[in-house]
């Protein structure tokens, strides 16, 4: 049987290489339904709840998304990856799109061949050490265990920022960041480095959070965002102004609140009547619905809606904006003009 | 008799009397078991130290446990400072660790009610005793558990038995010609009955249908089990086969034997597991769905079978020539000697070391998890640990997870030693 099982398999796999020529963006919406690559786990980012429900802040993009191809928010198949399988997943067409708190660097964009279609967090690796340690700065830390996740670039950057300063350490490679923190309260390790919104994260869950601290120093830059496919353009473009959409959205005072308002008729904002197509034809050169940004906004929100209700600094993760407010209010998000 | 010489004679039995207090009952164990001398005696009051220091740590810890709570927050808040155990993740998500995250709640029956046959199905084969009609129900609980697990119409499971029986039919009726030629025709029948029941279960798909669950949705303590109890059930026939392949005198036959099994051994469970879930998917074009469990399956099988061959060949090797040679003398051919005389014995032998395999199989299937899989070490490896509410319990959940796998593998160690009690026929 599992032979003739393996031979149906071939068949089929045959049958389906004819249609997987045709774009993502028509695969999506013949399929119904958006695979999207999420991580196996990250506070605030995306998990499960009790009922089985994805939630999170790279889950939101996920959904938006949906929302804008397909019309539904949960149109949404959640494929969780690990950090050695992201990648292989998304090459091999078993996701259309990864929203996974990757990093968006040269190789992975130019060597792996995929497509970073924007940042939806911008994050830089810090440490954090018990205060008993009396450390205040990194330069301080010769000589320290450190405990860091393998395969990320935060195992590169820690190297390439002991060497800078000519200090030693001794790393203690672990899986993910739910082993690291009873290695860390054990003692295992003296500091714990990752991205700074996983040390806030992580610290936020322990019993005292104020016996640690997070030093100073941010080693790196983390430009997290969603990826796709090199050479499918018109699919990269649907997720990059997705996301744009979902940031100007918050920069035009655009809100799940206000939306059917705004939306209901063209009002006195060009731009706002642009985005939420009352106004213009964005919608048709993209080849979605006119009202495809308003989908996608009314999802789960804005950007900044967003980040309040899954990192922002009234959850249990306790972001502060920092560098991901809007470029009007001294941050780095910026989105390209919708005309 | 001239008894004057003797001045006192007891004409009675003195009455029993109790042993010394300190040759008897407790004092004595005692005295050989844990103070039989000084170094032993040392010995026995630091165990007793260690015992008293883990029990006295670990009950508060147990005894305080909160066991009603919405999350870790929650739970320090009740315990206020004192040590407690946050059982509450337990009462809350015990369903995503029994049966994942997404298999839908109002039909956790099925699984259950599986788990429950699966007993009945494997009782026959495990206990002699039973009656033989039962294993008519163990051939059908396969299908049947399919049916219930992953729902669906039930013509799909009985229409690939059909095929079974109609193979079985064609086999048993080309057999007396040619062994090669039988095979050959029953895989050809059954494999004509499969493309054609193709047809009939997409054009009825309704009939005595279960909301049907898709693979990627199977996790928790369940896709332990099932991986575990397939994976094994298929491994062992396979393995016999690769053991006497290898032991063949056809020099092809035992040649793909020894490689394989020599392959298989050569390379870690992990790396099959990676090529199931990573390379696979190179292979095939993009936008194929190849079932993830149903590949995941055949590398643990192929690699638990190279393992039970080797176990097996171990047994075949320790019976005496002379067992060949006689069943040679009776004239039997080899399918009758191999399954009457060398098997039952060679079998006998290996019991413990199918079982070590088994055990370490059944565990093994934990390393799903790294290929993100939800099974109950990846459920609580990911969702739980990085859900805002749980973030932070460990112990319960591991805990949790070492007395279910604990359960399982301690009742089958003592299942086999219990076998090998039945099937002991020396003189001792």
């Amino acid at each position: 049987m599992k032979k003739s099982v393996f031979l149906g398999a071939l068949t089929v796999a045959g049958l389906a290489a004819g249609a997987a020529a045709a774009g993502t963006i028509d695969d999506v919406k013949a399929r119904g339904k958006l695979n999207c690559g999420v991580t196996t786990g990250l506070v605030g980012f995306a998990a499960p709840d009790a009922n089985g429900e994805w939630g999170g802040f790279d889950v939101g993009v996920c959904r938006a998304v949906a929302a804008a191809v397909l019309g539904d928010p949960n149109a949404v198949e959640f494929v969780p990856t690990t950090g050695k399988t992201r990648f292989t997943a998304l090459a091999s067409g078993e996701i259309d799109m990864l929203a996974r708190n990757t990093t968006w660097t040269f190789s992975r964009d130019v060597d792996l061949k995929f497509e970073f279609v924007g940042v939806n967090y911008y994050d830089g690796q810090g440490f954090m050490v018990p205060k008993e340690l009396g450390v205040s700065s990194a330069k301080e830390l010769d000589g320290a265990t450190v405990c860091i996740q393998t395969g990320t670039t935060t195992e590169l950057n820690l190297a390439d920022f002991f060497r800078a300063n000519n200090i030693s350490y001794e790393p203690v490679p672990i899986e993910t960041n739910a082993e690291a923190q009873p290695l860390y309260l054990e003692g295992a390790c003296d500091v714990y480095t990752t991205d700074a919104s996983g040390l806030a994260a992580t610290r936020a869950a322990f019993e005292n959070p104020g016996d640690h601290v997070l030093l100073p120093e941010i080693i790196s830059k983390e430009p997290l965002g969603p990826l796709v496919r090199h050479g499918d353009n018109e699919w990269g473009d649907v997720v990059r102004w997705t996301l744009n959409a979902l940031i100007a959205a918050e920069e035009l005072g655009v809100t799940s609140a206000n939306i059917a308002d705004l939306s209901a008729s063209a009002g006195d904002n060009p731009e706002v009547n642009r985005l939420l197509g009352t106004e213009g034809n964005l919608g048709e050169m993209i080849g979605l619905d006119a009202d495809w940004a308003q989908k996608a906004i009314s999802a789960g929100g804005n950007y900044g809606e967003l980040f309040e209700k899954n990192i922002g600094e009234n959850t249990p993760v306790g972001l502060a904006r920092g560098l991901n407010g809007q470029w009007t209010d001294g941050g780095l998000l910026y989105s390209p003009p919708f005309r | 008799m001239d008894n004057k010489d003797i001045f006192y004679v007891r004409e009675q039995m003195l009455p029993e009397q109790a042993p010394p207090a300190t040759q008897s009952g407790i004092v004595k164990w005692m005295r050989d078991n844990l103070f039989s001398s000084w170094f032993n005696s040392l010995l026995t009051l630091v165990a007793i130290y260690f015992v008293i220091k883990i029990v006295t740590g670990a009950f508060p810890w147990f005894a305080n446990g909160v066991w009603v709570s919405n999350s870790l927050a929650e739970c320090r808040e009740i315990l206020q400072g004192k040590t407690g155990g946050c059982f509450a993740v337990l009462t809350e998500r015990w369903h995503q660790l029994l049966f994942g995250f997404k298999y839908p709640d109002d039909q956790y029956w099925r699984p259950t009610l599986a788990f429950i046959l699966l007993f009945v199905a494997v009782s026959p084969v495990l206990f002699i005793a039973l009656p033989r009609k039962m294993l008519i129900f163990t051939g059908l609980y396969p299908f049947l558990a399919f049916w219930l697990i992953w729902g669906g119409t039930i013509l799909i499971p009985v229409l690939v038995l059909v095929g079974f029986i109609v193979g079985y039919i064609i086999f048993t009726r080309l057999e007396a010609q040619s062994f090669a030629m039988a095979a050959l025709g029953g895989i050809i029948g059954a494999a004509v009955i499969w493309a054609l029941s193709g047809f009939v279960t997409s054009a009825a798909s309704g009939v005595l249908a279960l909301e049907a669950v898709p693979s990627r949705d199977m996790g928790g303590f369940m896709l332990n089990m099932i991986l575990g109890v397939v994976c094994v059930s298929l491994s062992l026939p396979i393995g016999i086969l690769l053991a006497l392949g290898r032991q063949s005198s056809m020099p092809i036959i035992k040649w793909i034997c020894v490689v394989f099994i020599e392959f298989i051994r050569g390379v870690p469970l992990i790396t099959l597991l990676f090529v199931a879930n990573v390379v696979l998917a190179y292979f095939l074009p993009p936008g194929t769905n190849f079932d993830l469990i149903l590949r995941v399956i055949i590398m643990i099988t192929m690699f638990s079978s190279a393992y039970i061959a080797e176990v097996i060949r171990g047994g075949l090797a320790a019976l005496p020539t002379g067992q060949y040679e006689a069943a040679d003398s009776l004239g039997l051919d080899y399918t009758q000697a191999t399954r009457l005389i060398i098997m039952p014995q060679a079998l006998k032998i290996s019991i413990p070391g199918i079982v070590n395999v088994a055990v370490g199989l059944f565990k093994d299937t934990t390393l799903v998890s790294v290929i993100s899989m939800f099974d109950l070490v990846g459920m609580i490896r990911g969702p739980i640990l990085a859900s805002t509410e749980w973030n932070g319990v460990y112990w319960e959940l591991w805990l949790f997870a070492v007395f279910l796998f604990f359960v399982i593998c301690y009742g089958i160690s003592q299942y086999s030693q219990w076998l090998e009690r039945q099937l002991h026929r020396g003189h001792h």
